[in-house]
């Protein structure tokens, strides 16, 4: 069945509309980040003239320094630590077998239906009594409990997808645990392990209600959080309040160019597999 | 982003990983393995398992985070069933499913039947575009289209340009209109996943199938209904499950957006557990709702699930 010339150019008309309707908005942000502060912006318009401003202005009120440095402390930590111990728990899960594997599986997967809501309110509570609200470490390791369900399941699904002779004759050489692992596996799970390196980061990056309840003091508040409260406060100034919203999305938007094929097959693959 | 209650999470070939689990003397590390377990299990517990068992405890507790907790038995789960409030912000949280999940899926399918097999340039470009909305954060989604739903933003813009002048209105500012408009932007959000994941579906369709039903008289429409749609049961499963936890845990984008006003139009469960929790102290009554919302998740996801079996 080849398709018609016509059909053709109705279903790239059809694809083109949809991507219209998704960029829309952010052509109409980065146009109004452009406009003068404080003016006013009637949708999407091109202003008379191009204020760059916006942006330096945006990053002195929001305090975005703070929130920029506070964002990276977070995801510097969450990032690695998730990364590696989902890694670890993923390897012993599918390729050492361990008593009460099969339990603990579901105990990571049931995980993955968990809403914060849950969590925040006891996360809060008890860890205010041990001097973990308003600490970094507090945030990241609720972070990283919060992402392991899908680390662990990604890396378990890889590892039990990587050749067995590959462990095996490590294992005749005499390889240890450890050895199979780190020279032997990971050099072959590189794209597994970019993939859930970049989702996480963006998890990390993009939460914000576990952020807003843990770290309340505002010089420690992450990017989006800070954002969050920016809009409170200059929720009129259109122009702003652009700036602001693309200084945040930098970053992830950046990641996501460079690695979409990561973070594509991370949506679809790591939801599809099950 | 998570496909739960499948206990098939040791796939892809998850008939072979039983033998090996136990062959090639791995089986001998039963505990040796749990070293490498310790640390992710030890954060798992600490700061998952646990708080959610003490938020559970909290909704049978009146207690304002300082002075001694009470006993309140069932009190607060009767709460969220009667008062107004409570109750409305859970049926609000069930509208949005209409608008995070069935329309998208809805779309999704249409735009897979219209296109499906005739796309093959530029489908790079297209999924960068179409993925775009996942990856940012919903705050700064929720900026964006609360500046589009003004007085002066582009949807009266658009209105304006065809001509529905009288129809314009500060969307989110209007009791009737509010919830809607919020769920108008998760259908923005989550059209491009579902059509993304069902088109990658899609193409997994033998083209010998599609051959033999138009040999067999089949127009385009009947081919996708019988044909592709069912190859799909599971994508739909997916995206179904995906996006009704984004509907009904849904926070930051009404946080940034709405904050649950006009008159209480917008509020959801999500919004409302952290209020009554940290600007109100009453704890108690934000567990409750909380467990309620839990469990509201895990019975769709559940639902979906049975739903979309392959041997339904």
């Amino acid at each position: 069945m080849r398709p018609s010339a016509a059909g053709q150019a109705l279903r790239y008309a059809l694809l083109n509309l949809m991507a219209l309707a998704v960029l829309l908005p952010f052509a109409g942000i980065v146009l109004a980040a452009l406009h003068p502060s404080g003016s006013r912006v009637d949708g999407v318009s091109v202003p008379d003239r191009w204020s760059w401003e916006n942006f330096g202005l945006a990053w002195e009120e929001g305090g975005f320094g703070d929130l920029m440095l506070s964002s990276l402390i977070v995801s510097g930590g969450v990032v690695p630590l998730t990364v590696l111990l989902a890694t670890m728990a993923g390897f012993a899960l599918s390729v050492l077998g361990v008593w009460g594997g099969r339990v603990l599986s579901l105990g990571f997967v049931l995980g993955l239906t968990v809403p914060v809501e849950l969590l925040v309110i006891a996360l809060y509570y008890n860890l205010r009594e041990v001097g973990l609200t308003d600490a970094y470490l507090g945030v990241v390791l609720a972070e990283v409990a919060l992402f392991l369900p899908f680390g662990v399941y990604w890396m378990q699904s890889h590892f039990a997808g990587v050749p067995r002779e590959l462990v095996e004759s490590a294992r005749m050489d005499g390889a240890r645990d450890g050895t199979v692992l780190w020279r032997v596996l990971l050099p072959v799970s590189r794209p597994a392990v970019t993939t859930l390196t970049v989702l996480v980061f963006m998890w990390s990056w993009n939460q914000f209600l576990l952020v807003l309840v843990m770290l309340q003091d505002p010089s420690m508040r992450t990017a989006p959080t800070g954002l969050g409260l920016f809009v409170g406060r200059y929720g009129t100034d259109v122009p702003l309040l652009a700036a602001a919203s693309l200084i945040v999305i930098a970053p992830i938007v950046v990641v996501y160019v460079v690695f979409q094929r990561s973070f594509v097959e991370g949506i679809t693959r790591g939801a599809v597999k099950g | 982003m998570g496909d739960p209650a499948v206990t098939g999470a040791r796939s892809p070939g998850g008939g072979r990983s039983g033998p090996r689990r136990n062959g090639g003397g791995s089986g001998r590390n039963g505990g040796r393995g749990w070293l490498f377990l310790l640390p992710a299990v030890a954060v798992y517990l600490a700061f998952t398992v646990y708080p959610a068992v003490s938020t559970l405890q909290f909704s049978f507790l009146e207690w304002d985070g300082v002075a001694p907790p009470a006993w309140a038995g069932l009190d607060n789960f009767v709460r969220v069933a009667a008062e107004p409030m409570l109750g409305r912000a859970v049926l609000n949280a069930l509208v949005l499913i209409v608008f995070f999940t069935v329309l998208p899926i809805l779309l999704g399918l249409l735009m897979t039947a219209l296109l499906a097999g005739g796309v093959r340039r530029g489908t790079a470009f297209y999924r960068v575009v179409f993925f775009l909305p996942q990856v940012l954060p919903l705050v700064v989604v929720g900026t964006t289209w609360r500046w589009m739903y003004s007085d002066d933003g582009m949807v009266n813009q658009a209105l304006g340009a065809a001509g529905l002048d009288h129809l314009g209105r500060a969307w989110l500012g209007d009791e009737r209109f509010a919830l809607a408009a919020l769920g108008v932007v998760g259908t923005w959000l989550m059209s491009g996943l579902c059509m993304m994941l069902f088109m990658s579906g899609a193409q997994r369709v033998d083209p010998a199938l599609h051959e033999a039903a138009a040999i067999d008289g089949a127009g385009p429409a009947r081919r996708f209904l019988s044909v592709v749609l069912p190859g799909l049961r599971k994508e739909i499963g997916i995206a179904g499950v995906i996006t009704t936890i984004a509907a009904l845990a849904s926070f930051d984008l009404v946080f940034v957006t709405t904050n649950g006003g006009p008159a209480g139009a917008t509020n959801v469960p999500g919004l409302l557990v952290y209020r009554l929790a940290f600007n109100e102290g009453d704890i108690g009554a934000a567990g409750a709702l909380a467990v309620v919302l839990t469990v509201l998740v895990v019975v769709f996801v559940g639902g979906i699930r049975l739903l979309v079996r392959e041997d339904a």
